[in-house]
């Protein structure tokens, strides 16, 4: 399988601040990777540095062996809910249309027939064709987030990226939003930054663990080793297996 | 009053003027309220003021000054916030009472009398001059059709930057053009209703506007419609009441704001239990 995501010797920094270290990454065709980390790991960090939206120091990111300031389009990348004014004046149309927009920058945009269907078919497979007029403040979590998944996929990406797609949501929709992503992952590779353990040894395919390095990349199985390296913590804490309930006590620990 | 339109030309130029601005108003005050650019706005029209002063100084047509000063000023602090991590709300503030400074430092400069510059700061709708209007005219062409041709990418902008960045949106080129669009409306609107009170017709229209719709489009003709009746009563009330027409605008814009908020939240509350 060729490798969808290449990450070189990246490093980034924010003024004086080392964010990321010397990343090397590659990411398999079809992969469903989830990068885990602290907080202040430089997940985000890694994230908006593949969107494009940050310049590395040095390194070198490809997507399909391109360089990713040219490849509008191969990703889609569905941010975090919470960030949204909700308050915003769009509807959930508006908003998965928002995708077609891709690459263009002529006056007088404007919807093609083809696109409204392609729209309609996306919005009707992630159910929420039946809120389609609906302003995005009247939308629960779980369905603000499925239009957010809608409006990348309208991009046509062959890699979905997204960012802590499951924080704040209640675990039925959260096992509701992972199969979701479990069905769009037969057709393309999903990338996701998550804190969510859970999901982790049920539906992804290789994680990532990142705390300024790349700690770790593989097959789904953390060891408590990995875990104290990468989230700095006592191996006591965790030393049970992965106990769900302990490591998120231990995050929010962290977070304090 | 009717007949008084017919006979002079200063309140046809005010009457124009008004929808003008109004236009320019609905449109960009929509943009910016939702961008949250408010106080930038504010900032950069007192920039404007350093303009104005330049203009008496060097002889040239003081509204011309607060164009190019309101530019410079709209594209400096877009600049410098991305250049240095300061918070754009420091720039603004610093903008803010330095334009006003220079404008101060200038006419004290300039020869002779010192003029009066209170139409600038608080608008005299019923001095707009046909050079104005011109200016006004040209002006409001400009901010429809750009917002107009780019309305879904402007729209995917103000909604999330980030996404419309990724998907090759050219969004440093889209926050330029806003930013001397704003400063292009703070031009048309310091004659209206003047430097200190154009933040609230930036406003006022779009926050009635968005408690009836929750389309953008909407809410821009409502708030042009709002700003439209604005100041035609606010016209009216300074020529019947004799006082000032900026001044007359703005206190009707906001005790017109006030009274709808008050009904909406009556009317939304009566649907209600009561809780106790």
């Amino acid at each position: 399988m060729r490798n969808v995501l290449e990450i070189d010797g990246v490093n980034v920094s924010y003024e004086n601040v080392e964010a990321l270290s010397n990343i090397n990454l590659r990411v398999k065709e079809n992969d469903f990777l989830a990068i885990i980390g602290p907080n202040g790991g430089g997940k985000s960090t890694l994230l908006k540095t593949i969107l494009g939206l940050l310049k590395p120091d040095s390194g070198e990111i490809k997507i399909f062996g391109q360089s990713n300031a040219k490849t509008f389009g191969l990703i889609g990348y569905v941010p975090q809910f919470s960030k949204f004014n909700k308050n915003f004046p769009i509807s959930v149309k508006d908003v998965v249309i928002m995708g077609f927009l891709k690459n263009n920058n002529k006056m007088f945009a404007k919807l093609k027939p083809l696109e409204e269907k392609k729209a309609e078919t996306i919005m009707k497979n992630l159910n929420i064709f039946e809120f389609k007029e609906r302003q995005i403040g009247q939308l629960s979590g779980g369905q603000l987030q499925r239009v957010l998944i809608a409006r990348a996929l309208a991009v046509g990406p062959k890699i979905l990226l997204l960012d802590e797609p499951t924080a704040s949501l209640d675990s039925n929709v959260k096992s509701q939003i992972y199969h979701i992503l479990k069905e769009l992952n037969e057709k393309m590779t999903i990338i996701m930054v998550t804190h969510d353990m859970g999901a982790i040894s049920s539906y992804v395919k290789s994680i990532a663990c990142l705390n300024r390095k790349l700690f770790y990349h593989g097959a789904p199985k953390l060891t408590k080793d990995i875990l104290s390296q990468v989230y700095g913590c006592p191996i006591d804490m965790i030393a049970h297996g992965i106990s769900h309930r302990v490591f998120h006590e231990h995050k929010e620990d962290q977070n304090a | 009053m009717l007949e008084a339109i017919f006979e002079y030309k200063f309140l046809q130029h005010a009457i124009l003027s008004a929808m003008l601005a109004s236009i320019a108003c609905g449109i960009m005050g929509t943009i910016i309220t939702e961008k949250k650019l408010i106080m930038m706005s504010g900032g950069i029209a007192h920039t404007a003021f350093g303009g104005i002063g330049m203009g008496y100084f060097l002889g040239i047509e003081p509204i011309i000054g607060a164009l190019v000063f309101s530019i410079l000023a709209a594209l400096g602090i877009a600049k410098i916030n991305k250049k240095i991590n300061t918070s754009a709300d420091i720039l603004v503030g610093m903008f803010w009472s330095f334009g006003m400074a220079i404008g101060i430092v200038f006419i004290g400069l300039a020869p002779g009398y010192p003029p009066d510059i209170s139409s600038y700061l608080f608008g005299n709708i019923l001095t707009v001059s046909k050079l104005d209007l011109g200016i006004i005219s040209f002006l409001d062409m400009i901010i429809v059709f750009v917002v107009f041709a780019y309305f879904h990418q402007f729209k995917a902008y103000l909604f999330d930057e980030e996404f419309t960045q990724v998907i090759g949106v050219a969004v440093h080129l889209l926050e330029y053009t806003l930013f001397i669009l704003i400063a292009l409306t703070i031009v048309i609107l310091i004659r209206v209703v003047g430097i200190i009170l154009i933040i609230t017709l930036l406003t006022a229209p779009t926050s009635i506007a968005k408690q009836f719709t929750y389309d953008l489009k909407k809410m821009m003709m409502i708030s042009i419609m709002m700003g439209i009746v604005f100041c035609f009563v606010g016209l009216l009330l300074s020529y019947v009441m004799e006082i000032p027409s900026g001044a007359a605008i703005i206190i009707f814009s906001v005790l017109s704001y006030l009274l709808i908020s008050f009904i909406k939240y009556l009317s939304k509350n009566s649907n209600k239990e009561l809780p106790f």
